[in-house]
Parts: C-alpha cells; sequence; structure tokens
C-alpha cells in the first residue's frame, strides 16, 4: 500500500474569548481510514467543509494530525485547487519549478534538464515558458505549471485537492487526461480530492464518500455509481445533473 | 479618493522636492558659497537680511544661513534615513516572526509592542539621548529603535493573511525551509505596505531629529542642523525673521514630500483604493 491512514482525527478549536471555555471543537477528520494501492487513483467526495481538504492538508504535511496514523511510503507532493494563489506572483516559472530542487542541492543544469522534462510532460513548451511570470499565463496553463511543479522532485504520490474546480469546463477534461497519462506513464498513485462526483467517477478506482469529517462509504468506482449504499451517497449521486 | 494623475502629480512633486534637498545636501561643499563654520562678528557682518551675496542672511555670528542650511540638510536627511532602515530592519524581523510563526512567539512580539507603545515616544528618546550624550549617531539609533512597533504590526498583518495562501502551503509540502518561505515567499509579497510606511516614517524621523535638535539634545552646535539653527534664531524672531523662516521652511518642505510620495505610493500599491480604470 502506497498510502495507509487509519483512524485520523483533526479538531479545529474556536476560543470564545479569553474567560470562557473553549465551546466544542469541529470535528473536521474524525476518524477517517482508509488505504490506497500503488498505481491507482483514490477519490475522496463530499460537500464543502466535510474534511476532505484537511485530509489532504495533513497527509501533504501543511497540517499536524490530532491523533490517527498515517504512513506515506514513497515521495508525495501536491498540486491545488486554485491555480491563481499557489504560483508565487513574484517569481519567475523557471524559479517556482527548480526552487525545491535548489534547496535539496541538485545541480543547476540537472535541475535545468528536470524543469524542462516537467513542462515537456505537462504538454507546455519549455523555452516559452520558463521566464515569464504566472499572471501571464491562463487557469488552465497556470494548473499545468503547479502539476508541472509537483512532478519535478519525481513523487510516486500526488495528492490532488480539487485539481479542476477553479477551471472553465472546457478545460477540465484537457487536465484530467493530462493526470491520467501522467499516471500511467509514471505510475503515479493518486489521492484525488474533489466535490464533482463526475470528475471523481472518471479518475478513482475506489471513491469514499466523506460527510462531517467521517467516510460514510468506501468502495471502488464503479459500486459506487451503481449500487449505492448510504443514503448520503444516493443524495449526492441524484444531485448530479444528467444530460 | 483623487484620481490616478493627481496621484502621480503628487508622487512627482514629492520626488522631485527630495531629490533636490538630497541632491544639495549630497553636494553641499560644492554647492555653499561660505564655510558653514566661518564667523563675522563684525556689526556690519551680523543678522544681514538675505541679499545677492548671501541668500538667506547670516546669524548673529556672522555666519551664512544658506550654507548652514546645506549643511544641515545632509544631517536631517541622513537621520531620516538611516533611523528608518533601523526601524524597517526590526519591523521586519519582529513583524515576520510574529505572523509567521503565530502562537506564543506572536503573543510574546505583540506584548512587546503593546509597551513600546505605551511609553510616549518622544520622551522615551529624550531620556535615552539624555542618558547616552546628546550626538548624531545616538540620535538615529535611538529613533530607529522606538519607531518600528507600527511597522511591525503591518508586516505582522501582511504575514498573517500572506502564510495561508497556497503557495505557502506549496512550499512547505516541498520541503523548502522556512527562512527562504519568509525571504522569498512571503516578504517580497509583503513588501508593499512597508514601502508606504517607511517613507512616511522618514518625514516622521526628520521632524524628531528637528525637534531635539531644537532643545538642544540632537546635533551639537556649532554643527549645523535644521533644528539647532531653529533654536538660534528664536532669541531674534523680531527682527531677523529670516533664521527661523528658511529652516521651518526646509523641513515643512521635506516632511511634506515624504508623506505625499508616502501616501501616493500608498493609493497606487493598495489595490482597495485603486480605481478601476
Amino acid at each position: 500500500m502506497m498510502i495507509e491512514v487509519t483512524d485520523l482525527k483533526k479538531y479545529f478549536y474556536k476560543r470564545k474569548g479569553f474567560f470562557s471555555p473553549s465551546s466544542d471543537p469541529v470535528k473536521a477528520v474524525d476518524g477517517v481510514s482508509f488505504s490506497v494501492e500503488k498505481g491507482s487513483t483514490f477519490g475522496l467526495v463530499g460537500e464543502s467543509g466535510c474534511g476532505k481538504t484537511t485530509v489532504a492538508r495533513i497527509l501533504s504535511g501543511i497540517l499536524e494530525k490530532d491523533a490517527g496514523r498515517f504512513s506515506i511510503s514513497g515521495k508525495r507532493d501536491m498540486v491545488f485547487q486554485d491555480p491563481f494563489g499557489s504560483l508565487n506572483p513574484r517569481m519567475h516559472i523557471y524559479g517556482i519549478l527548480s526552487e525545491s530542487l535548489k534547496v535539496s542541492k541538485v545541480s543547476p543544469a540537472e535541475a535545468r534538464a528536470r524543469c524542462v522534462e516537467a513542462l515537456e510532460l505537462v504538454n507546455l513548451d519549455p523555452a516559452g515558458v520558463m521566464d515569464k511570470y504566472p499572471h501571464q499565463f491562463s487557469g488552465g496553463e497556470r494548473q499545468r505549471i503547479a502539476i508541472a511543479r509537483a512532478l519535478v522532485n519525481r513523487p510516486e504520490i500526488l495528492i490532488l485537492d480539487e485539481p479542476v474546480s477553479s477551471l472553465d469546463v472546457s478545460i477540465q477534461a484537457g487536465i484530467l487526461n493530462l493526470l491520467k497519462d501522467l499516471q500511467e506513464e509514471k505510475s503515479l498513485t493518486y489521492l484525488f480530492i474533489s466535490h464533482d462526483l463526475r470528475v471523481v467517477e472518471f479518475m478513482s478506482d475506489t471513491v469514499g464518500v466523506m460527510k462531517n469529517g467521517k467516510i460514510v462509504e468506501c468502495a471502488s468506482a464503479k459500486e459506487i455509481y451503481s449500487s449505492p449504499k448510504h443514503p448520503y451517497t444516493r443524495i449526492l449521486l441524484e444531485a448530479v445533473p444528467s444530460f | 479618493m483623487t484620481s490616478f494623475t493627481l496621484t502621480m502629480k503628487r508622487i512627482i512633486f514629492g520626488i522631485f522636492i527630495i531629490a533636490v534637498m538630497t541632491l544639495t545636501a549630497v553636494f553641499a561643499p560644492l554647492v555653499a558659497p561660505y564655510d558653514p563654520l566661518e564667523m563675522d562678528l563684525s556689526p556690519e557682518g551680523r543678522l544681514k537680511p538675505p541679499s545677492p551675496e548671501h541668500f538667506f542672511g547670516t546669524d548673529n555670528l556672522g555666519r551664512d544661513v544658506f550654507s548652514r542650511m546645506l549643511y544641515g540638510a545632509r544631517i536631517s536627511l541622513s537621520v531620516g534615513f538611516i533611523a528608518v532602515i533601523i526601524s524597517v530592519c526590526i519591523g521586519i524581523l519582529l513583524g515576520g516572526l510574529s505572523g509567521y510563526y503565530g502562537g506564543r512567539v506572536d503573543a510574546l512580539i505583540m506584548r512587546f509592542v503593546e509597551v513600546m507603545y505605551c511609553f510616549p515616544t518622544f520622551f522615551l528618546i529624550m531620556m535615552v539621548i539624555t542618558f547616552l550624550g546628546p550626538s548624531i549617531v545616538n540620535v538615529m539609533v535611538v529613533i530607529g529603535l522606538t519607531s518600528w512597533p507600527g511597522l511591525c504590526r503591518l508586516v505582522r498583518a501582511e504575514f498573517l493573511s500572506l502564510r495561508e495562501r497556497d503557495f505557502v502551503s506549496s512550499a512547505k509540502v516541498q520541503g523548502i525551509p522556512d527562512r527562504r518561505i519568509i525571504f522569498r515567499h512571503i516578504l517580497p509579497n509583503a513588501m508593499a505596505p512597508v514601502y508606504v510606511s517607511a517613507t512616511l516614517s522618514v518625514g516622521a524621523a526628520i521632524l524628531v531629529e528637528s525637534a531635539l535638535s531644537f532643545l538642544g539634545l540632537g546635533v551639537q552646535i556649532p554643527r549645523p542642523s535644521w533644528g539647532n539653527i531653529l533654536t538660534a534664531g528664536k532669541n531674534y524672531l523680531d527682527y531677523a525673521w529670516w533664521l527661523t523662516f528658511f529652516p521651518g521652511i526646509a523641513i515643512l518642505l521635506t516632511v511634506l514630500s515624504f508623506n505625499l510620495v508616502g501616501e501616493g505610493l500608498r493609493e497606487l500599491l493598495d489595490p482597495r483604493l485603486r480605481k478601476r480604470k
């Protein structure tokens, strides 16, 4: 297993005031367990506020867990929802891509080669991209750059936190196909987080449905979509507009 | 809210005055027609009103006020700039630590800031100068050491919001060290309000220096500074207006210029104040 999560918990405490005792915690993640096989995609779906992003942030090391265990066997990197916020506006693309390489003492020539390779993987022309700044690109291009940044370190696991939710529908398909191709080529393991059931169905092998910090149903994508067991899953599925 | 062109006019006017002041201060030995310390104690040399020989007249010891003003500008401007550099360094460092790490570090630094706010700054400066002895270096350092709390809070607020941004999270995921995240990712994005505040502070620091020199706690006579030229002139206010008028105008113009540039920068850099075109 590439990712193993057991009984993960994260509570947020809201302090009411100086003298009043702290209120009940917000149970963002309340006992979540799942595992992801190598080369497969685990989709985490749920409405906003159900704790799916918190799970991603704990697994990627941005947040500390409060309880439970998780193990990640391999290098991991992350792609964020908003490509306008996830690229530093004051750094040019080469700086953004090469930063983690520079920090881990990769030689400049090697770093350059790795950045070129990563940009080619996401179908961007390296020569035309490297010296530009994030604001010179469209949302879709930026998200490709964000994916390239995640690939530069040659990770085995990618945590994808709503990677297409802020993009136009016309661009979403391109990014999703790119992610699928990359997974095949590099045998990557994905943790794919989204609120969009259709996107998750397209991407995932296994799906976990989250509600109020818990996974209420976890099964293969086929099973979830053909015979949902939990009433909440059914509500979600009925809410999907069909054509 | 003012229009873009008006803002630009203000900034250009301010920069022009500051540039003129700075240039004349830097090249004071070349520009000054007389030695600022050279006295002429003869009755006809003292307290001469402005004339083609002495643009700003002469003082009670027969020294050329124009030359003294030029040398005084060196003091005022360098005190302004150096004090602000010191204050910006401290403000960014403490504000950055406070905003980035939060928690106890933040609580500690913010309580310290509040303590600093409790003192009436000017009296604090006066007290320190009284103990350390008046000198230009002491004045610069003390103004710098007491004027950072506002800037510190500003930087902290910027850091608080920037550290939650995704590009900072991404750097954390990639294992970029904190120091690099602070200096490469957060600080460059937090500088706009710092520029504004620093520009305004230069004007304030010049005012404090003038006031200290006026009270005899700054630059010591016979070395000229705008503040102590004013002091020397106040005894002759009735019949030698030029002794107080010119340094007063110089202080006013300089502080005004820094404020115009600072306010202008604020309007240009702050998106909330920026008008849509």
